[in-house]
């Protein structure tokens, strides 16, 4: 069985702990809040797209370790990427945590695999995805989201929102 | 027809003659004597299996309580010598399995302590009866400007099906509020009454908190007013005796399956004076005495409320489950339970940054917690790794969770099968959670 301890990583619970990028942005061109209606979370986006590439990104919200330090971990990595390179990742991201993923191929995923093992709990998947699922929508206009009914981005493919 | 002569004619007839009426005999018979919770988790088969290698810790029993030998030898044995539908054909399969199913009817109103067997309707569950009032009782009396009294503590089976009468009639719903123990404010849900007043739902324990709820009291302030009270039974059932004569409640609905029982089984107990002015709520077979298609007289009670083929097999295993529950005793159920929430109480309180949502003196066996830092998901994916099941979330009860301003809690709640080396198990597994993310 997984070793579900190994979820909570050193690195996870630091950025739970310490998470980078916590805060609001004054003037986003970007945002999105993301819900997970069965736990209660939310979390927000912002960004400002400078030139389709992200010159700065903010988040905020109430949620569990896992998408906290998901949501840290996010900004650190598309902070400077273009929205396209964002947009790539956030689909190597959701294939990694529903186990779609092979993680020897080339990818972008680098240090995010320490999220991998959510795979395993199907019941957490949706915590590690929502800060991505929540950019997603941000990146498309959509205002509020949620990891629910016709917006759940497991039902319906996370490029289609 | 006499169905228990064919029953002795049946090829079970063994079978069922070696059992001692309303005890099943295969498999180990129900505890007497004092009170031994080693025998009893023997009885529970599931109680033996490990999680990741370790010792399953099940402290999720508000949710949904584990299932006795002798109530999974009851399914067994209806299911390989006493199966046919109901109510239906002169054959002897027929008249067993209606014998049973009326027998474990009588087992439930015993348990209940109704007045009378018609008083009891099997439904799906507590979400299902509660529709059914709602229905039955709710379309057909509640009017434009009548008022609902219901409380914060509701579970969302006891909101939801309110709000949609509310809505289609263009009624009102009022709350009664909570104190920081999660207490109900009883002057302040005297002050609610007026003369639209039409309607009480109260839930007799919280699910959310164990907060144990002076339903009799609140039952009785009602009905001097001329208004009948429906009682959300789900989470007292399993916890203690209860007496709907002595509550005078009108309606009382809970599960079979937070009783030891299957899933897929419920009760409605109403009195049977109100159930009779009742518009049924399902139509189709076995509710109607006659059909044409100019009018159908519906069955007298309970038969009006079970349309269709009900869940045979479940409710004879919910028969078989309050069985054991009635030999163990639910007094010494009680008493248990108190002594497994007092002693895990206790252990939290002492434990800094953990803090127990729901503080009344009257609880059933509960407890709801946070810990500083941690969210409760967190805490159940890591008490889980160590076999120790809770629930965490909202537990279907948001407006509880609005109140004391907390997202989500983790929960603990106890069934009469648990230790207190689970209730240690369960500390344990808390200093660990505060460990990882110290």
């Amino acid at each position: 069985m997984a070793d579900y301890k190994a979820l909570y990583q050193e690195v996870i619970l630091d950025h739970n702990k310490k998470p980078r990028n916590y805060g609001t942005l004054e003037h986003a061109s970007h945002h999105a809040v993301g819900h997970n209606p069965l736990c209660g979370d939310h979390i927000s986006v912002a960004l400002n797209l400078d030139r389709e590439c992200i010159e700065c990104i903010a988040f905020q919200g109430e949620s569990c370790a896992i998408c906290k330090a998901s949501a840290s971990m996010m900004t650190a990595a598309v902070k400077g990427k273009t929205r396209v390179d964002a947009e790539t990742l956030i689909q190597e991201f959701l294939a990694m945590a529903t186990g779609k993923l092979d993680l020897d191929s080339p990818n972008q995923i680098g240090r995010l695999a320490v999220f991998a093992g959510v795979r395993d709990l199907p019941t957490r998947v949706k915590c590690a995805i929502l800060p991505w699922h929540t950019l997603h929508a941000a990146f498309n206009s959509v205002a509020s989201t949620s990891t629910e009914a016709e917006q759940d981005p497991m039902h319906s493919p996370i490029g289609n929102a | 027809m006499n169905a228990n002569q064919a029953v002795l004619a049946s090829p079970s007839a063994s079978v069922l003659q070696s059992s001692t009426p309303g005890v099943a005999t295969t498999g180990r018979m129900p505890v007497m004597g004092p009170f031994d919770v080693e025998r009893i988790r023997a009885d529970f088969p599931i109680l033996q299996l490990r999680i990741d290698g370790k010792p399953l810790v099940y402290l999720d029993n508000a949710a949904s309580s584990q299932m006795p030998q002798p109530v999974i030898d009851r399914l067994v044995r209806y299911q390989t010598s006493e199966h046919a539908n109901i109510n239906r054909a002169v054959h002897t399969l027929s008249e067993i399995a209606t014998s049973e199913y009326e027998a474990a009817r009588r087992k439930l109103q015993r348990f209940i302590h109704a007045r009378e067997e018609r008083e009891v309707i099997f439904t799906s569950g507590t979400t299902d009866a509660i529709n059914l009032v709602m229905h039955g009782y709710g379309r057909r009396f509640i009017k434009a400007g009548d008022e609902i009294i219901l409380t914060t503590l509701e579970h969302h089976s006891n909101i939801v099906p309110w709000q949609m009468l509310a809505e289609e009639k263009d009624a009102r719903i009022r709350v009664v509020p909570v104190n920081d123990a999660g207490e109900l404010l009883i002057g302040e849900y005297e002050k609610l009454f007026n003369e639209r007043t039409k309607f009480v739902g109260v839930m007799h324990v919280s699910n959310a908190l164990g907060t144990v709820n002076p339903v009799k009291e609140m039952i009785a302030f009602a009905h001097a007013r001329g208004v009948p009270v429906l009682v959300d039974g789900a989470q007292a059932a399993p916890h203690m005796r209860v007496d709907v004569q002595d509550l005078d409640c009108d309606f009382y609905a809970f599960s079979g399956h937070k009783l030891c029982g299957p899933t897929g089984i419920g009760v409605l107990y109403g009195k049977a004076a109100l159930l009779e002015k009742m518009q049924p709520f399902k139509g189709g077979g076995d509710m109607i005495l006659s059909v044409t298609f100019e009018k159908t007289t519906y069955n007298t009670i309970p038969h009006k409320f079970e349309a269709g083929t009900p869940p045979i097999a479940a409710a004879i295993g919910l028969g078989a489950a309050v069985d054991y529950l009635s030999a163990i005793g639910m007094e010494a159920i009680t008493a248990h339970e108190h002594k497994l929430l007092n002693y895990a109480t206790e252990q939290m309180k002492s434990m800094p940054g953990v803090r127990i949502i729901g503080t009344a003196p009257n609880k059933a066996a509960v407890l709801s917690f946070t810990v500083d830092g941690v969210h409760p998901h967190d805490v159940g994916t890591l008490l889980n790794e160590e076999g120790v099941a809770v629930r965490t979330g909202h537990h279907c009860a948001q407006p509880v969770m609005q109140r004391f301003g907390v997202p989500a809690t983790s929960r603990a709640s106890f069934a009469f099968y648990n230790s207190m080396a689970e209730v240690d198990a369960l500390i344990a597994g808390l200093r660990g959670v505060q460990k990882v993310f110290a």
